[in-house]
Order: structure tokens, then sequence, then C-alpha cells
């Protein structure tokens, strides 16, 4: 089958979903960053690779920390970067967002960071664009988040080295995150052995077990001897109707707490996509202490966005 | 056709001899990536340099990257040492257009201002593009435009010289 994100020669052009994609442009993708991760310690933070390209961040909903990292991601290879608030300006007026991408590739862009509410908007994109322009899903709906996969997939590398013989736990609102779904995608194609998800019957969406996950309401048993444990925001915005009674009784029953975590190996690693709620779906002592390696997943995933970005602009 | 190729030892030893009087306590290598870096292993030692080497790719800093995109394996520029101030001796294995040393000089500066840059190469195959010269040539060679010159360790360490179509 073809997938829409290669271009002839099999090589990445856009960048949507890692569902699909063959392990070694992963692997490609993770080595570069790990060159990155060199860039960005030093004195001058900049190459310039992406000299003279224009990257548009169109973001048709809000995000900081994402649109932030890449925007300095495309700063640091020396792109000029436009950012778009698109959530509140022409698409308040009515504008398409095929239109509003005419308008946008008229001057001149030469790849676009997508953020959008509805599942496939990015898919949209990129089936419309010329063919000289790249595309990056920066979160679409409950579809994908692929640059939080990869950098997701970086950190478990950097801390673990190896995916063969790992034991990774996805906790929480597994149902609305994308941030999930890119995770078991990339986790499966870089051949992790045990992928589960823990989460109460409402958050975890139907089939899951397809996509070769094992799925756990009972938290202490999924936490078992785990080597990675990633831990997912309760989305209140996304949150209709009744499908938790309330915060403090997620908190209680799937909360991240030191007492809950010691049932991993003694070893393991905390990680979240971010923004925290503290207090919700895990505990300051957990969220500031020893395991958590959420900040230098923050780190990381600038070095993954230059990696994603210079690999495209390449192709 | 045939064309006689030194063998890199012998030019190796040359290098070395040439580099001995201009090496001080400031001197550090930089060797690029991937030849260069084996060679500049080789000098490092043999010249008994106290500064740690370092090591370039220039895979970022390329200026045909809108052509030939990103090379899938890049090995990360490690530079262990203050590069403010210092003596700098680039090593590559083979002297051509003189780009792949553009790049590799302006990566260098954005770890900092050295004192100099010097450049010492295996071969001179001449065909220069941009105003590049060696300071320290094992040897130059004329070598036909459609082929490529490289340099290749086997699984000893042992250095060898190749010409690729």
């Amino acid at each position: 089958m073809h997938n829409p994100q290669l271009n002839k020669k099999g090589e990445l052009q856009h960048l949507l979903s890692l569902e699909g994609l063959p392990r070694e442009i992963l692997t490609d993708i993770l080595d570069t960053a790990a060159s990155f991760v060199g860039v960005t310690a030093r004195e001058v933070k900049k190459v310039p690779l992406l000299r003279g390209k224009s990257v548009f961040n169109l973001f048709f909903e809000a995000s900081t920390r994402t649109r932030t990292t890449f925007e300095i991601a495309a700063k640091r290879l020396s792109a000029d970067v436009i950012n778009l608030n698109i959530a509140v300006s022409s698409h308040t007026k009515g504008e398409t967002v095929l239109d509003t991408v005419d308008n946008l590739s008229a001057m001149h862009a030469d790849m676009f960071v997508v953020r959008h509410a509805q599942s496939g908007a990015p898919y949209l994109i990129a089936n419309h664009v010329a063919s000289h322009l790249h595309v990056i899903n920066a979160g679409d709906g409950r579809h994908a988040h692929p640059t939080q996969g990869l950098l997701d997939l970086y950190t478990i590398r950097h801390y673990k080295k190896d995916f063969s013989r790992l034991s990774v736990a996805i906790v929480g609102d597994v149902l609305h995150s994308r941030v999930a779904r890119s995770l078991i995608h990339g986790l499966t194609l870089m051949g992790t052995p045990d992928i589960r998800v823990i989460g109460p019957m409402t958050l975890i969406p139907t089939g899951v077990e397809k996509l070769g996950v094992r799925v756990f309401h009972d938290m202490a048993a999924g936490l078992r001897d785990l080597d990675v444990v990633v831990m997912l925001r309760l989305q209140n915005e996304r949150m209709h109707g009744a499908l938790l009674s309330s915060a403090q009784e997620f908190f209680k029953y799937y909360g991240l707490t030191q007492e809950k975590l010691a049932l991993a190996k003694p070893d393991a690693i905390v990680m979240h996509p971010g923004p925290l709620n503290r207090g919700v779906e895990i505990d300051s002592a957990v969220a500031d202490g020893p395991h958590a390696v959420i900040l230098s997943q923050v780190t990381f995933g600038i070095a993954v966005r230059m990696a994603v970005m210079s690999t495209l602009a390449g192709n | 056709m045939t064309l006689a190729l030194p063998d890199p030892e012998a030019l190796c030893a040359e290098l070395v001899r040439q580099l001995k009087p201009h090496v001080n306590a400031q001197t550090a290598l930089v060797g690029i990536y991937t030849g260069g870096a084996w060679l500049a292993e080789r000098l490092h030692a043999a010249l008994g340099i106290a500064l740690p080497m370092g090591v370039l790719d220039i895979s970022f800093y390329r200026d045909d990257f809108d052509k030939t995109g990103l090379h899938p394996q890049i090995k990360p520029t490690q530079i262990p040492f203050e590069v403010e101030g210092r003596h700098i001796v680039l090593v590559d294995d083979v002297l051509y257009t003189g780009r792949t040393v553009r790049g590799a000089m302006n990566e260098l500066f954005d770890y900092g201002r050295p004192a100099s840059i010097s450049l010492a190469v295996l071969i001179d195959r001449g065909g220069r593009e941009l105003p590049v010269a060696a300071q320290y040539v094992g040897a130059k060679l004329e070598v036909p435009t459609n082929l490529m010159l490289v340099l290749d360790r086997n699984e000893n360490g042992k250095l060898r010289l190749k010409l690729d179509a």
C-alpha cells in the first residue's frame, strides 16, 4: 500500500504519522537527532542547513510547548519561522483550511507545521500542496502526534538503549490521546515486546488490543516490572459527559504516586508529554523525583524536531 | 586505466615529519569524518599531542544539502577542548574542491574563535573551486575528475587509498 508520507523514492516527504513507516527511517531520524543534541549544547546553537527556507507554524489549535519547540528547532536550523495562530485569525472569518494554505504557499512557504483539532487535517493539506512543500503533523485531533512519538522514542532509547527487552506502559486518558497512539506505533516499529495501556474502562478505546497492546484497568497489576511509565495528561478540555466521576477519584486509582511507582523496576523512568496536571495524573513527588525524565523529553524534543525538519528538507 | 596510488602509511609518516616542528602546547588536531578522523588519530598518537583530538562531521554545513539531502549516518561532532585562542590543525584525507574545508571552518567558528587554522591532507588532488590551500601535504596526485579518491581502513587498522567510479 502506498504510504502518503513517502515520495517516489521511498523517502520521507511529509511526517504525518509513525504508523507504517519503515524502522530504518525512524532510526535515521533518532541518530540524526543525537547529532543535533550536540549542536544544542554548544555556545552557537545554530547550523545553516535550512538557511533561506520559510517554515510556517500553522496552529489551528492552541499550543505553547509544541509550537515553541518547533520554532526553536527551525531557528536553530537557520530557517525563517512564521507563527500563525489561526485559531484566532482568518479561520474565524470563514476562510477554509486549504484557502489559508494556498495563500501561505503563495508567500513561498517551504514547510508547514500543522496542528488541528480535526484528525486528518494534515493529510488534507499534504495532499493539496505542491510537491516541493513538506508538511509536519504537530498533532491532529485524537489521531497522531508523530514528533512527540519520536521524542518519546528518543528519550526511551537514551535511557534504556535497547527496545527489544523493554516493558512500557502508557497510563491514563488513552482514549483522547494522539500521543498514546503515536507512541504505540513507534514502540511497535522499534520492536518493543511488552506494551501496556492502563486506565479506566471509559478512557481506553475499544479494540486497542488490535494494536498489539495489553490492557490493564488495575494500575498496580499494570505497573509491575515496568521499565518505562508514560503518564498521559487528563485532557480536561476534551472531557464531555460522564467519563470520570472526579479528578480526585481518578488520582486515587490512576495517579502516579511514589508508592505505585515502587511496583515498577527500581530503575524505571517516568515520562509525561506535558503540561502536567499535578495531583490529577501525577503526584509532585514523582514529577520532581529522581525517576522523572520529563524535562529531558522537552530538551530532546528540539533536537528530534530539528532532525525531522532537516530530513524532510533534504528529501 | 591504472593509476599508481601511493601508500598512505608512508604519506602519514611524511605528514608527521612536516608537522613536528610546528606542534606546541596550544596545538589541537581536528579530523574530518571519516578518512580525516582516522588520519588524525594516527597523527595525534605519533606527534604525542597533549590535547584530546576533535572530530567534525560537516553534514550540517554542506553547501549541497539542497541537492543531496542529509546523509543517513551522521556522526556527532566532538570538540573536547576550548576552541578560543587555539592553533587548530584540520586533518582530511583528500583535498579536492575545498568545499568540505569551508564547511569545517564554518563549523569550527560556531565553537569559538581559534587563533589559527591550518590544514593537513594526505593527498592534494587539485581541482579547487574555492581559495583553500593546505599547509601540510603528504603528496600531490593528478586524478581524473570522474573518479573519487577515498581513504579506506581495514579491520587491522591499516590505511589504503582507493579509487571509486
